[in-house]
């Protein structure tokens, strides 16, 4: 299957010719597939959110290429402009972008810089919002007296709206309680399921990682230093450690309890997994 | 990008100037206005850019850096040196319909070109070599003196300080915001001027509620190290003057002498 978008060694270089010029990115090779859910893991400042303002074209390459569904999307002007409607990308704190009157026509907003029809865009906003739990009585309100979760999910259906083809979000769950967390990741699942887009998660989460994604994506040093399945990427806790990320707690645990001799599978990401297994060994133990 | 004005912005080094004290500095810049708009003369002209071309050299200023600076002002040069050029009374060289090019006209174009350029090149060297918080902490301790005819010299440098230091992180949220905005399809650079006025409206409101939060946060982290206006606050860098710095009078003393005589002298 062909990735429905890719980067061909892309190098990005912030204020060229300043004393405060600094290499972002260097020579990355980055590709995800239709219907995939991808996430991108790593420190702060590894160049993950310079990455991803390439994909729709927001940031354009120092060397290297942005290729989307084979195209490079710096080829002409109207090419890049409907790549930023197929490459839907939330930002961090998308909620600080919010500003029209209510919310209905905040998320109307990409939909209309679309040039959709005036029901078409009603749908939109209406499905979008329902992704998210925003009800009709939320869409009448000002964006600004919702509570901090829920103006989050706002300026989420807002991309969600324009039914991208690839939605990226970055950290999309930062600075939220748990609950608000639970509540915006099963949002994206939903939207991952639904629309059958392409989803690309960028994170510093590991327990966020390890509870949704196909496939990871591990960035270093402004490099992909590593790329693969979970247990593929999760096997390698010595390396992720070096890049300043953990293995998720509950891996830890898992890892530990092998270690003293309990034979647990390897491959124990989420808390549910755990619970499972710890239930089966226990059948297996009493059996005996 | 919008990160990438340059006006008015420290950059780091460590030059004479770079060294020098932020006092020594604000008064040098002082002395090299009043040079600037004493000069008359070519002669004149030639001694106060003589010194620009000195500071330029000595604190090792990027020329690609002071020319996108001025970028902006292009629009202001060419007017201002447009108007003069037509209006200033004087015998008339070149007469087309009712605007008419006088010798005079020419003289104070070029001249007032001149100034400005010089004017905006020379205050760029100051924030260019100096820190804004060693500006304004030389800003206050040059206007303690007035503090005893009630100006709240403290008070004054502490908003300018603020402002001054957030100037940056204003910039970056805006360009933030921006490329949010154009996430979503929002476009700047279409349209006629009421179309693209009405499109800074997505930037302009989400910029002023960050404002706010930030003022309002900048408040309470300072509150909450008990800040207390000027009466008695210490410094944790006092502001101490060198040899540098009375080397550096001296120069600003000859220049204004030269400057002076010139004038006086019409040379």
């Amino acid at each position: 299957m062909n990735p429905i978008i890719r980067t061909e060694n892309l190098t990005h270089t912030y204020s060229v010719g300043t004393p405060f010029e600094r290499t972002a990115i260097v020579g990355v090779d980055f590709a995800a597939h239709p219907g995939e859910f991808v996430g991108i893991i790593g420190h702060t400042g590894s160049g993950k959110s310079t990455l991803m303002q390439h994909l729709n074209g927001l940031l354009t390459p120092t060397s290297g290429r942005v290729l989307f569904q084979g195209e490079d999307i710096h080829q002409s002007k109207a090419l890049t402009r409907s790549v930023r409607f197929q490459v839907g990308l939330v930002f961090q704190y998308p909620e600080y972008q919010l500003f029209e009157e209510s919310v209905y026509k905040d998320i109307a907003f990409g939909p209309k810089n679309m040039g959709l029809s005036k029901s078409e865009i009603d749908q939109r906003v209406r499905e979008a919002a329902a992704l998210v739990g925003l009800g009709a009585a939320h869409l009448e309100k000002s964006p600004f007296v919702l509570s901090g979760g829920q103006k989050r999910r706002a300026a989420i259906a807002g991309v969600m709206a324009m039914k991208p083809k690839v939605l990226i979000l970055d950290e999309p769950t930062a600075g939220l309680d748990p609950r608000g967390r639970t509540e915006i990741l099963d949002n994206i699942r939903t939207f991952h399921r639904e629309t059958g887009a392409t989803v690309i998660l960028v994170t510093h989460s590991m327990e966020e990682i390890a509870r949704t994604v196909d496939r990871i994506a591990v960035m270093s040093d402004g490099k992909v230093a590593m790329t693969g399945t979970r247990g593929e990427i999760f096997a390698q806790g010595d390396a992720l450690e070096q890049m300043g990320l953990d293995l998720p707690e509950i891996t830890r645990v898992a890892l530990r309890l092998r270690a003293m001799g309990i034979d647990l599978p390897g491959d124990i990401f989420t808390v549910e997994q755990a619970v499972q297994a710890l239930l089966a060994y226990k059948r297996e133990v009493a059996g005996c | 990008m919008l990160k990438d004005i340059t006006l008015g912005q420290y950059f780091p080094g460590n030059t004479f100037i770079h060294r020098l004290d932020p006092r020594t500095k604000l008064l040098m810049t002082i002395v090299y206005l009043v040079c600037v708009f004493t000069a008359r003369t070519p002669i004149a002209f030639g001694v106060v850019a003589l010194y620009l071309a000195i500071m330029i050299i000595v604190s090792n200023v990027k020329l690609r850096l002071l020319l996108r600076g001025m970028k902006p002002l292009i629009f202001l040069l060419a007017l201002t040196g447009t108007l003069n050029l037509f209006l200033t009374p004087g015998e008339p060289l070149v007469s087309i319909w009712r605007l008419s090019i006088s010798r005079e006209g020419i003289e104070w174009a070029i001249m007032l070109i001149l100034r400005i350029t010089m004017m905006i090149t020379g205050s760029f060297i100051l924030t260019y070599t100096t820190p804004p918080m060693a500006l304004t902490d030389g800003i206050e301790s040059l206007m303690r003196p007035l503090k005893r005819i009630g100006v709240p010299a403290h008070e004054l440098a502490m908003i300018m300080s603020i402002a001054l230091r957030f100037i940056p992180t204003l910039l970056e949220e805006t360009d933030r915001i921006m490329r949010a905005q154009k996430a979503r399809g929002a476009s700047f650079d279409t349209g006629n001027i009421i179309q693209r006025g009405r499109a800074m409206l997505p930037i302009l409101l989400p910029l002023f509620i960050s404002a706010f939060r930030r003022a309002e946060e900048l408040a309470v982290a300072m509150e909450s190290r008990c800040y207390h206006d000027g009466e008695g606050r210490t410094r944790m860098r006092a502001l101490q003057y060198s040899r540098d710095d009375a080397l550096t009078g001296l120069i600003g003393l000859l220049l204004l002498g030269s400057i002076i005589t010139l004038r006086v002298t019409g040379l």
